[in-house]
């Protein structure tokens, strides 16, 4: 006796085996064929590796064969979710590269359509991110919503989701007589359903517990990573190209840009990247209201077309505010009726790309919410 | 008390007994067809939209066509997988689910079984259900179902403890786990039921606080048990796909689907058998005819699977380690407090 013995023990024979789970691309919950391979130690993620391209179309090779207007058509498919925010920065480069000034009217409508379909594009991300969750109804109460816009941004262009509705120097088509009734009408549905959707998802206990604190991204994590749009400013990031960098006529509008401030866990996690997008639907309603009371009603959507669009030899890179966070395309021109090269800086692929550093150390569940709190689409990350 | 009408009726033990195996399994089908077109009609009602409206009148025929279609399609059984444990597992949990109606007394003269053990052999039995969840999500050889197998087990075993404890506590208030028993000691009024402590004299007021809480504790732990949201997460379907029957498909997937329903049923019934006057009427002797009284205690029970199928298209999920820290440092303890309330409370009495 008094003697201590000492008691060894080899930990690393306690490590239980690890398991790689492959999700998708078949699976419920990866937003499209993005096809994860996870290494689980039980519940706990360890290692995360995307691998993209299932869906990869050769967009941008496809671009060179192609004149500017037949562009924008797959351009549309890129974000299916919010194809007239993907437009915009296509078209408005080669404006930029032709010198073509816009009529105020085609301005105005160009960003009363964007913003209605930043508010779709929001309602899919808050509704997806809802269904991650195991919270089905707000899906389709947001679903009902975005119906009206939807209906709108059909009787403008013709399509539902894939518009083909800018053109350089202006628009397919002018706005249909009862356009101001019907944004108006569709303003005043999203702004009554929203405290709706706040009250059943976003403040529900469980979806706070679910989501607060988890896939913390620091600031300048994100920063480093690229990342943009909701993603950066749930970090705390102000950085809004429509604020910082205003472009079209986005200087005259009176709306605030919202960051994650942290209220229920860490600044940068889950929750914050939605609350995020719920506000920024009700910013983008305030956008609307006041630019379709500035909007002059008359005056012709197609009177500044360019008889053939044939930039001048040059190069131009620009972007534009997509609701997903910063959509770039820069456009190389040798004079001729294609590009030379169009290289697409696509915001999902760039979000996607920090999956795997925030979402390490967290359970399998928190993973999905992960992925769903960064709102891809497939079709922008693979191209 | 009598406690089996059929025996009365019929002289020969063994058609006796088939004819009381056969009306549960009757009424567990026709339960579930219910059941199944409440959930889908709920659904759509909460999310506004119609729901089915092509089959029948006003789609009320959907559930028996998506039996019909669940009958006709393949059976598949992976070439990876146990076959044996594998085709036995949706049975065994249907049979386990189905046992549990053993003891289960819809009116005063219809008790299957009339064991007095009744409430701990629901409980025993019921527990049997894990293992054949547990079978299939193994035997499938898919790592989804092994997850969600494994998130099962803990999940049913950690809850099946807040759950006895609140069965505990009924117990020693009614002294009895013949489940007829219990249910006609809260015979009378309302205010009779053990929700709010069994009839009593006047100061019994002080353990109501109590009983309440074993049974939000027992309700909690039946959503669990039954893999309803917010705890459904050993099916999740946005994480594991569908848990542990994944792999399955064609009828055995029904089974499992039907045992899901009639371990639904069950839990509501054993709700209402301990906290909600069973199979007696809410209103003293008024309307509480021996014709009547099934109809109560079918009443009873299907507005506690009206409140899981709301509450399913409420709440989103839990997640595996909220769900254990909810059963072991919040139901457990509390239900500790509970049960020392009301054994105070009948020792006193």
């Amino acid at each position: 006796m008094g003697e201590k013995r000492k008691i060894e023990l080899d930990y690393s024979q306690l490590d239980s085996e690890r398991m790689r789970l492959n999700v998708g691309p078949q699976h419920p919950s990866t937003h499209g064929v993005l096809r994860l391979e996870v290494e689980l130690d039980g519940e706990i993620v360890t290692d995360v590796i995307p691998h993209v391209g299932y869906l990869h179309r050769c967009f941008e090779k496809h671009c060179e064969k192609m004149e500017y207007p037949m562009v924008t058509p797959y351009i549309d498919r890129l974000d299916y979710i919010s194809s007239m925010n993907n437009e915009w920065p296509f078209i408005m480069g080669v404006e930029q590269m032709m010198g073509i000034k816009v009529p105020e009217k085609v301005e105005y409508l160009r960003v009363i359509v964007s913003e209605l379909n930043r508010i779709a594009n929001h309602q899919i991300a808050i509704a997806t991110f809802g269904l991650d969750a195991g919270a089905f109804t707000p899906l389709l109460w947001l679903f009902r919503d975005r119906e009206m816009i939807l209906a709108i941004l059909e009787k403008l262009s013709g399509g539902r989701l894939l518009y083909n509705y800018f053109r350089v120097g202006g628009m397919a088509a002018d706005i249909y007589p009862t356009f101001k009734e019907d944004v108006l009408a569709a303003i005043s549905q999203v702004r009554k359903t929203n405290p709706e959707i706040l009250n059943l998802l976003l403040l529900n206990k469980i979806f706070i517990d679910r989501t607060a604190s988890v896939g913390i991204l620091p600031a300048d994590v994100a920063i480093n990573y690229g990342c943009t749009g909701p993603m950066l400013r749930g970090s705390g990031v102000p950085y809004d190209l429509r604020r910082t960098e205003p472009y079209s006529i986005y200087d005259r509008f009176d709306f605030e840009v919202q960051i994650g401030k942290g209220e229920v866990g860490t600044v940068g996690d889950c929750w914050d990247r939605n609350i995020v997008r719920y506000r920024e639907i009700e910013q983008s309603c305030n956008i609307i209201e006041q630019a379709i009371n500035q909007m002059p009603m008359e005056g012709d959507v197609k009177e500044a077309f360019p008889k053939k669009v044939r930039p001048p030899k040059g190069e131009i890179y620009c972007k534009a505010e997509n609701p997903k966070g910063e959509l770039g395309f820069y456009i190389v021109s040798d004079g001729k009726n294609n590009p030379e090269r169009v290289k697409c800086r696509s915001t999902s692929f760039v979000n996607l790309s920090v999956l795997p550093e925030i979402s390490k150390g967290y359970m399998f569940a928190d993973l999905i919410m992960i992925l769903g709190s960064i709102d891809i689409v497939l079709g922008e990350v693979d191209r | 008390m009598e406690q089996n009408f059929v025996n009365m009726l019929i002289e020969n033990p063994w058609i006796a007994a088939l004819i009381i195996v056969v009306i549960p399994l009757v009424f567990v089908v026709i339960y579930a067809l219910i059941a199944i077109l409440g959930e889908l009609k709920i659904a759509s009602f909460v999310q506004e939209r119609l729901g089915p409206m092509r089959t029948g009148w006003k789609g009320t025929m959907q559930p028996v066509a998506e039996v019909v279609k669940l009958l006709q399609k393949e059976d598949i059984t992976p070439d990876a997988a146990d076959k044996p444990l594998f085709n036995l597992a949706p049975f065994l949990m249907f049979a386990a689910a189905f046992a549990g109606f053993a003891v289960i007394p819809f009116s005063p003269y219809f008790l299957p079984a009339g064991i007095e053990l009744g409430l701990f052999y629901v409980f025993a039995i019921g527990s049997l259900g894990v293992i054949g969840l547990v079978m299939g999500g193994w035997a499938s050889n898919n790592k989804y179902s092994l997850l969600g197998a494994m998130r099962s087990v803990a999940q049913i075993v950690s809850y099946e403890i807040p759950a006895a404890i609140a069965i505990l506590s009924i117990a020693t208030l009614s002294g009895s786990l013949n489940l007829n028993v219990i249910s006609d000691n809260q015979s009378g009024w309302f205010w009779n039921w053990y929700i709010f402590g069994g009839p009593g004299p006047w100061w019994k007021i002080l353990v109501i606080p109590f009983t309440l809480g074993l049974g939000l504790i027992y309700l909690i732990s039946t959503l669990a048990e039954t893999n309803r949201t917010p705890f459904d997460i050993p099916e999740g379907e946005s994480e594991i796909v569908a848990g542990y029957h994944t792999e399955y498909s064609g009828m055995k997937f029904a089974m499992f689907f039907f045992a899901e329903y009639a371990n639904m049923f069950i839990v509501a019934a054993i709700l209402m058998l301990l906290f909600f006057g069973g199979w007696n009427s809410p209103f003293g002797d008024f309307l509480n005819q021996w014709w009547m009284q099934p109809v109560w205690f079918i009443l009873k029970a299907f507005f506690w699977v009206f409140l899981t199928i709301w509450l399913r298209w409420t709440l989103p999920r839990l997640r595996v380690d909220q769900l254990m820290y909810m059963s072991w440092k919040v139901l457990l303890p509390w239900g500790f407090v509970c049960f020392f309330a009301v054994s105070l409370f009948v020792m006193l009495k």
